[in-house]
C-alpha cells in the first residue's frame, strides 16, 4: 500500500495478547503451585517451612514407597505393553489403508479404528466391565492391558496415518521394478520411511495409556493398581505432601516426552 | 516434501489383496474388546439387576422405567416424570455446554494469537499450550483442587492481600467442577482452532478493509465464518469429554453438582449397585453423544457440498 493513511494491522486484535498470557496462567498455575509445594519442608501442606527435598525422599523410601513403586511398575509395563502392541496394529492397518488400494470394508474399518476416540470414555469402561465380567475374567493385569490395548490403537494410528499420507509409493514401486519383494519393499523402504510416525504413534499411545484412570479403574479388580489409581485412591483420603512429590515427578516425565515427540517430529520433517 | 505420486498416496494398491490380513488384528481387538462390550452393555441395560452387583438374565423395562419414571415407593403410585436422573444430565450439558463457551472465549483468542506468530515462535506458543494437555488428567485435577482448596494457596493469597477476608468456598460446588472442566480440555479447543486460523488468507481481511470494515466487522463477518469448521471440531473436542467427565465432578464437586460420570461409576461400585441401572444410564449418554457427532458429520458434508 502506497496510500499516506496509516495500515491497519489486520492481524492484531487488542487483548487478545492479553487473553493468551491469561489462558498460558490459568494452564500452568495449578501445576506450578504443586510443583512449588512439592518441596516445602513443612508436614502440613498449606504452610511454607522452607526448601527441602524430603517429599521426594519419601516417596522412593517412605512407609508408602512400595505401594507407589509397584503402581508405577504395572503402568510402566501395562503401557510399554499396550503402546507397542498398538503400534505394531496401527501401523498395519495404516498400510492397509494406505497401499491396498479399494476394498469394500473400508469406510466401515475408518469407522471401527476411530469408534475408541467416539465413545465416551465413562462408556467404554462400563461396557468393559460388563464384557469382562460376562467372559469370566477376573480383573487384574491382563484385562486392563486389552482395554489399553484397544483404546490406544487410534492415538498409535492418526500419527502413522498422517505420515502415511505423505509418502509416495513410487519408491516401492522403483524398488520392486529393480526385482524387490513386496515384503523388502515393506522392509527396506517403506518402513524406515514410515519411521517417525511410527515413533509419534508409540510416543502418544504409551501416555495415553499412562494417562488412563476411568477405564482401569473400573477394569482392574481388586488389589491390582497402576499409578493414576493408587494416586486417585490416596487423594481420597486427602492431598499428602508425597503426592505432590508424585505429581511433579510425572509432570517431568510428560515434560521429557512432549520434547522427545517434538525433536522426533521436527527430525522427521527434515529427512522429507 | 516428496512429490505425491499421480492419484495420491492413499489410492496406492501395492499390497492389494493383503487388506484383509492387514486389517484382521484392528477389527480383531477393536471389535472384541469394544464393539461386543458396547452391544452387551445394551443388553444389560434390558436385564433385572442383581442384588450383589450383576444381573439376572430377564428381560425387563425396569432400568429405563426407573431412570424416567417415579412409581413411589413401593412402585405402585401412578407413574410420574422422575426428575432426579433427568436433572443430573441437565446440570451435566449444562456444564459441559458452559466449559466449551468458556474454553471458546479465551481458546479461539489465544489459538489466533499464536497462529499470526512467525513461523518461530509458533512453535514455541504451541509447545508451551501443549505440555498441559500431556499432563496426567489425574494430576492436573489434584492440582486444581489444591489450588482452589479453602486452606489453598488461591484462598491464602486473597485473604493475605486483604481481598476478602473469608475462604470463597469454592471447592465442592458447581462452580469448581465448572473450572476443572474448563482446565482440563482447554487445549483441546486451542489446537483445531489453530490449525483453522493458521489456513487463513489474510487477502480476504485486507478486502474487507479496503471496503472500510472496521476489524471487528471483518471479525464477524469475514474471519469467524472461514474459521467456523476449526471452532465446530474444539467445541465438540470440549464438550463430548466434559458431558461424560467423572474425575472433575468426583474431585471437585460435591453431592449438589454430581454429574453423569458419577451417577453411572455409582451404579457399579459394591452391592449398592444396580448394573441395568448403570448401562441405561450409559446407554442415554452415548445416545446424546451419537447425536452431536452425527449432526457434525452433516454439517461437514454439508460444508463440503456448498
Amino acid at each position: 500500500m502506497s496510500g499516506g493513511m496509516k495500515q491497519l494491522d489486520l492481524r492484531r486484535f487488542p487483548g487478545f495478547f492479553a487473553i493468551t498470557l491469561a489462558c498460558v496462567a490459568v494452564l500452568y498455575a495449578p501445576l506450578m503451585v504443586v510443583a512449588v509445594y512439592s518441596v516445602n519442608e513443612s508436614t502440613s501442606i498449606t504452610r511454607w517451612g522452607g526448601f527441602s527435598l524430603a517429599w521426594y525422599a519419601d516417596v522412593f523410601t517412605g512407609p508408602e514407597s512400595p505401594k507407589f513403586q509397584r503402581a508405577a511398575m504395572n503402568s510402566i509395563i501395562i503401557a510399554v505393553l499396550a503402546g507397542t502392541g498398538a503400534t505394531i496394529i496401527a501401523t498395519s492397518a495404516a498400510v492397509a489403508m494406505h497401499r491396498a488400494g479399494r476394498f469394500r470394508a473400508k469406510t466401515a474399518t475408518f469407522a471401527l479404528i476411530n469408534l475408541p476416540l467416539m465413545v465416551p470414555e465413562v462408556v467404554t469402561a462400563v461396557a468393559s466391565l460388563i464384557f469382562f465380567t460376562a467372559i469370566g475374567f477376573s480383573g487384574g493385569i491382563g484385562t486392563i492391558l486389552l482395554a489399553h490395548l484397544t483404546f490406544c490403537i487410534p492415538f498409535a494410528y492418526l500419527p502413522i496415518a498422517a505420515r502415511m499420507q505423505s509418502i509416495s509409493d513410487s519408491y516401492e514401486q522403483a524398488a520392486m521394478d529393480l526385482y524387490a519383494t513386496p515384503r523388502e519393499a515393506f522392509r527396506l523402504i517403506l518402513l524406515p520411511l514410515m519411521r517417525p510416525g511410527i515413533f509419534s504413534g508409540f510416543l502418544l499411545a504409551f501416555i495415553i495409556s499412562l494417562d488412563d484412570f476411568l477405564i482401569t479403574n473400573f477394569v482392574k479388580g481388586a488389589g491390582v493398581e497402576t499409578l493414576p489409581t493408587a494416586i486417585f485412591g490416596a487423594v481420597k483420603q486427602g492431598i499428602k505432601p508425597n503426592i505432590m512429590a508424585i505429581s511433579t515427578l510425572m509432570l517431568g516425565v510428560s515434560v521429557a516426552f512432549v520434547t522427545l515427540s517434538w525433536l522426533i517430529g521436527r527430525s522427521g520433517q527434515k529427512t522429507q | 516434501m516428496a512429490a505425491m505420486a499421480p492419484g495420491g498416496a492413499s489410492g496406492s494398491d501395492i499390497y492389494k489383496g493383503n487388506a484383509v490380513k492387514l486389517l484382521l488384528p484392528t477389527w480383531l481387538v477393536i471389535g472384541v474388546f469394544l464393539l461386543i462390550p458396547v452391544m452387551l452393555m445394551a443388553v444389560y441395560s434390558f436385564l433385572t439387576k442383581e442384588f450383589r452387583g450383576g444381573v439376572i438374565w430377564e428381560f425387563t423395562l425396569t432400568a429405563y422405567d426407573q431412570f424416567f419414571l417415579n412409581r413411589g415407593l413401593f412402585g405402585d403410585d401412578p407413574a410420574s416424570i422422575e426428575w432426579t436422573y433427568i436433572g443430573i444430565f441437565w446440570r451435566s450439558i449444562w456444564q459441559a455446554g458452559l466449559a466449551t463457551i468458556l474454553c471458546l472465549l479465551i481458546g479461539f483468542p489465544t489459538a489466533w494469537f499464536i497462529a499470526t506468530r512467525d513461523a518461530r515462535m509458533r512453535t514455541v506458543w504451541l509447545l508451551i499450550v501443549t505440555v498441559p494437555y500431556w499432563v496426567n488428567l489425574l494430576i492436573r485435577t489434584v492440582s486444581m483442587k489444591f489450588l482452589i482448596r479453602d486452606e489453598g494457596p488461591l484462598n491464602a493469597a486473597l485473604m493475605w492481600s486483604g481481598i476478602i477476608d473469608a475462604p470463597l468456598g469454592i471447592i465442592n460446588t458447581n462452580l469448581a467442577v465448572q473450572l476443572g472442566l474448563f482446565y482440563s480440555y482447554l487445549p483441546f479447543m486451542v489446537l483445531p482452532v489453530y490449525a483453522a486460523v493458521e489456513r487463513y488468507d489474510f487477502s480476504l481481511s485486507e478486502a474487507a478493509a479496503d471496503l472500510y470494515a472496521s476489524r471487528w466487522t471483518i471479525l464477524r463477518l469475514v474471519i469467524l465464518p472461514v474459521v467456523k469448521p476449526g471452532i465446530i471440531a474444539g467445541c465438540i473436542l470440549v464438550f463430548v469429554p466434559s458431558l461424560g467427565a467423572f474425575l472433575a465432578p468426583d474431585l471437585l464437586g460435591g453431592a449438589k453438582s454430581f454429574m453423569i460420570g458419577s451417577l453411572i461409576e455409582e451404579q457399579f461400585k459394591g452391592a449398592a449397585g444396580n448394573w441395568p441401572f448403570g448401562a441405561a444410564s450409559a446407554m442415554i449418554l452415548m445416545a446424546i453423544v451419537m447425536i452431536v457427532l452425527l449432526a457434525y458429520a452433516r454439517s461437514q458434508t454439508r460444508e463440503t457440498r456448498t
